[in-house]
């Protein structure tokens, strides 16, 4: 159980972190100037390109390394980075990558028009960011970060490889303590599942409120 | 509030009305296309300029560059007497050099779209109240009240609480007229209000827009509903391959064209 809230916090905390680099990236992606286009570009391919068990042990071990050496050439002490914080970092620029395309593809699918009309009426960028863009390209963003989500939930379980205490972690403890590693994977598997469904009916209601200017799509055979 | 105008615009000295937009030798070019070529538009107080002429004639682009929406190439553009401070770009268009200016100079200018562009997920009622409380900064409460005012004068009052998506391109038009509206515009922008609605709805769009024009709001209006111009302009501009080809008082201009295309046009459109 301890594990399964480990794994949330790292979900929640790490679909957090890449959902604010993913409306960064893709605002970059499309506003910014050439040169912050090429490094989201850079940013996003290599982080999708690399597998995330590879970049979970590199940004793990390798950047709680360079962290401490940067800490150490400054004259601080070394800090122990917390697992929980490592983790959420980790997945959040993995998230973040993900995040960024889904968010650029729900801002281009926008009709244009209204970001005129926002231009058009004198609205300052942040404010036509926060008032239009966002809430306007929500209905198209939340299948492909709902998707997100989901693997959030359950990438937490790649952590068990750098020896954080998340549910698949704690699972595997507690097999081999008692032998009866079927039991305990199959009640981790339904807490995955639980978690899940639990989600479904969290993300059909964002969904609904999103969706709250659009007509229902006409159902067929009617 | 009119102190505050009668400081920002006086009125000439010679009693004409003050020039709410001054548009002086605009070129605007598309990379090799050379859209608009040297236009020139003026709107007093009051006054309803209508611009007309075939597709491509580079009438919506001189509409969408008095406020920037399209951004020159070279040209002066004033508003109710203060020019728009530009500068050049990579591109070798003029971009506007002060946000602040262009916002706020943008804010008083009530635009009206060819595809109405409500957005999407706010009612109507959300939708005329978002620059006055948002951008403008008026009392949220006032804000609502002048909203609930204004969609009931384009007879859309029971409709506050509607999302865009659910109504007719008509009803769409009169209340993105009802938003412009609520920025007490200086002067109107219509961009082809009319082009995009079905025939049938078209007469309710122009009965708003003609009301507005005879209680004599300034217009700049850019439309190929010929009869209409006539009847609510002061000033027709035709305009043909990016230049004005003929302008004057509609009466002169659909009653006596000089112009040879201008003839044409008219017979070929009316």
């Amino acid at each position: 159980m301890r594990g399964l809230a480990n794994s949330v916090q790292i979900a929640l905390g790490a679909f957090g972190l890449g959902l604010a680099i993913g409306i960064a990236g893709a605002w970059g992606k499309l506003y910014g100037s050439p040169v912050v286009r090429d490094l989201m570009e850079i940013y996003t391919t290599v982080v999708r390109a690399v597998p995330e068990l590879v970049l979970i042990l590199l940004l793990y071990y390798a950047g709680t390394d360079l962290i401490n050496r940067a800490l150490d050439s400054f004259g601080y002490a070394p800090v122990d980075i917390s697992g929980l914080a490592a983790g959420i970092g980790v997945l959040g620029i993995v998230q973040g990558a993900y995040a960024t395309e889904v968010i650029r593809g729900a801002i281009l699918a926008i009709p244009q028009g209204q970001i005129e009309a926002a231009r058009a009426y004198g609205m300052p960028p942040g404010k036509m960011l926060r008032r239009i863009t966002l809430p306007a390209m929500l209905p198209f963003a939340i299948p492909g970060l709902a998707n997100l989500w989901l693997i959030a939930t359950k990438d937490t379980a790649l952590l068990a490889v750098v020896g954080f205490n998340e549910l698949t972690q704690e699972t595997r403890q507690a097999g081999a303590t008692t032998k009866a590693y079927f039991t305990f994977f199959v009640a981790a598997g339904v807490l995955y599942l639980l978690l899940t469904l639990f989600s479904n009916v969290i993300i059909g209601r964002i969904e609904r409120w999103a969706r709250r200017g659009m007509p229902p799509v006409a159902e067929s055979g009617r | 509030m009119a102190a505050g105008h009668a400081a920002q615009h006086p009125a000439r000295s010679d009693g004409q009305a003050a020039e709410a937009i001054h548009v002086e030798n605009l070129h605007k070019k598309f990379g090799q296309l050379h859209v608009l070529k040297g236009v020139s538009l003026s709107a007093r107080d009051g006054e309803v300029v209508a611009i007309i002429g075939g597709s491509g004639s580079g009438k919506s682009t001189l509409l969408r560059c008095i406020n920037c929406l399209e951004n020159p190439t070279s040209g002066i553009i004033r508003v109710n007497g203060e020019e728009i401070r530009l500068k050049p770009n990579s591109l070798g268009d003029s971009v506007p050099a002060d946000r602040r200016q262009i916002e706020r100079i943008r804010s008083r200018l009530g635009m009206v779209f060819q595809s109405f562009n409500l957005w999407s997920h706010m009612t109507l009622l959300e939708n005329v109240i978002e620059v006055p409380v948002h951008v403008l900064g008026v009392k949220r409460a006032d804000a609502i009240a002048e909203a609930e005012r204004l969609l009931a004068r384009v007879g859309l009052a029971e409709k506050r609480d509607v999302y865009p998506a659910y109504l007719s391109g008509g009803q769409q038009q009169r209340a993105a007229i009802a938003r412009a509206l609520a920025v007490q515009p200086r002067v109107m922008l219509f961009d082809e209000p009319t082009s995009a609605l079905d025939p049938e709805l078209v007469g309710e769009v122009l009965k708003v827009i003609g009301d507005l024009a005879r209680e004599g709001r300034t217009m700049v209006l850019v439309t190929h509903e010929m009869k209409f111009a006539r009847e609510v302009a002061t000033h027709v501009i035709y305009l043909w391959n990016g230049v004005v080809e003929e302008e004057g008082p509609p009466e002169q201009l659909f009653g006596a064209p000089r112009s040879e295309r201008l003839k044409q046009f008219i017979r070929n459109i009316g």
